[in-house]
């Protein structure tokens, strides 16, 4: 995330004091990441020293004001313009605990998809709860049309939706994971028609895995 | 009147018999109470449409016995399961399932009448039905004068009308665009918000994230269940996720 370009598209709009934009970023994004003053004043610090923003005063209680420079301006339009780039793959702990787990022998794959399927599944259950609460604030239509609402609202039911989507994404590459092992047991079995596959009830289970009564 | 609206005690199916028999469920334990939106996933074949069937008294168990409001399935006759899936249970299909020839009342109305109620309280009770999903002012339309969306609607207030507290629906955005879609999980979940009891099948874990708690299929068992907690700490914890 780019403390940097939010910051300074929140100071394209107007002038603003540190603890002001902590509040408009997070009001902005649902308080789905919640920002420290201390990366503000240091990402604001860095912003002046490069001058995108510059000190314009004080709003007469002490806080200091930044403005935003043309400098910092073409910063932001380039921002908006340039698409997000993903060159490198971001660290992926469920791939690789997945991908490590594929090559150990004593550990039972399937019953850590399943824990991990429970988990998301629940996270799903309660961004489609907020995301219903906040349609209903946004005045969104019950046939989904957006309505005329609060425009934070939208933002953060925008935000709401990539983080369902995301979620679902990894829910279906789950699934995916699921149908490809079980796949692969079959092979594996016909190919071993002397010796059949070991049943995994010995191997290693998550210990939270929620069974059903 | 019973909290629990659906009970599914050590049920078991099997079709086939010997070597060649397929159990569909294997001792399934699953109680539904009323107010509750349940969500039921699972690979093809894991049981789910044998759960949905077995739910509704469409089917008998090979074992363990099906509660509806707490009257067990097992015993009854033909006659007597028609009356009560008549009485108590409505179904919401993917496709559907609507007369073309009647209107939108007429349809809510039908299972009403097929119950003996009087034509003049069917009518008004399939009115009631169709202002609870929103579309009271498409009463006298004919299914092809109505979207996929609004005859969605039209099955789902069929399968509410009269005083029946179990809807089960089978994949019942399947056939419609994803905000359309949404709009259906809305009504189901604002009836389940009324009392009802609703089991939904579905494969898009999207719309299973409408519901109060996910059962997972497989093989014919309940392998787990997601039930999202109504705390707010936990909603923030699940923010750094």
């Amino acid at each position: 995330m780019s403390i940097k370009h939010s910051l300074l598209a929140l100071l394209q709009e107007s002038p603003r004091y540190g603890y002001q934009l902590r509040g408009e970023f997070e009001e902005r994004t649902g308080s789905t990441w919640p920002l420290n003053i201390g990366q503000v004043y240091t990402t604001l610090d860095r912003l002046e020293r490069d001058s995108l923003v510059e000190k314009d005063g004080d709003d007469g209680e002490g806080h200091l004001i930044y403005s935003i420079t043309d400098a910092g301006r073409a910063e932001v339009m380039s921002w908006f313009a340039q698409p997000v780039a993903a060159t490198n793959p971001p660290r992926n702990e469920l791939a690789i605990k997945l991908a490590l787990a594929l090559t150990l022998a004593d550990v039972d794959v399937s019953a850590v998809v399943q824990a991990q399927r429970s988990a998301s599944m629940k996270l799903l259950q309660d961004y489609t709860r907020q995301r219903r609460a906040a349609a209903t604030n946004a005045g969104t239509q019950l046939n989904g049309d957006p309505g005329a609402g609060d425009a934070n609202d939208a933002a953060w039911l925008l935000v709401l939706d990539s983080l369902i989507f995301t979620t679902e994404a990894e829910l279906r590459w789950l699934d995916h994971c699921e149908g490809w092992m079980a796949k692969r047991a079959a092979t594996a079995a016909k190919s071993m028609t002397t010796a059949p596959v070991a049943a995994p009830s010995q191997k290693f289970a998550p210990a939270d895995q929620a069974v059903s009564k | 009147m019973s909290n629990e609206i659906l009970q599914l005690a050590s049920v078991s199916r099997t079709y086939g018999e010997g070597a060649m028999s397929v159990a569909a469920l294997r001792n399934v334990n699953l109680t539904i109470s009323a107010g509750e939106f349940v969500a039921v996933m699972g690979p093809s074949g894991s049981g789910k449409s044998s759960l949905l069937t077995l739910a509704g008294g469409l089917d008998k168990a090979t074992s363990g016995e099906v509660f509806v409001e707490g009257t067990p399935l097992g015993g009854l006759s033909i006659n007597e399961l028609a009356r009560l899936r008549r009485r108590a249970v409505g179904y919401v299909f993917q496709d559907f399932n609507l007369v073309p020839t009647l209107t939108a009342s007429e349809n809510v109305a039908l299972p009403r009448e097929l119950d003996g109620t009087p034509a003049r309280k069917a009518k008004r009770q399939a009115k009631d039905a169709l202002r609870l999903v929103g579309i009271e002012d498409l009463a006298d339309r004919f299914m092809d004068q109505m979207s996929g969306g609004q005859q969605q609607r039209v099955a789902i207030a069929r399968a509410i009308v009269g005083q029946r507290r179990l809807i089960l629906a089978d994949e019942p955005t399947g056939a419609l665009d994803s905000a359309t879609g949404d709009g259906i999980l809305e009504v189901l979940r604002n009836r389940a918000e009324a009392g009802a009891a609703v089991v939904m099948v579905t494969h898009e874990a999207r719309h299973a994230g409408w519901a109060d708690r996910v059962v997972f299929l497989k093989d014919g068992r309940i392998v787990d269940e997601a039930a999202s907690q109504h705390d707010p700490a936990v909603l923030l914890a699940g923010m750094g996720h």
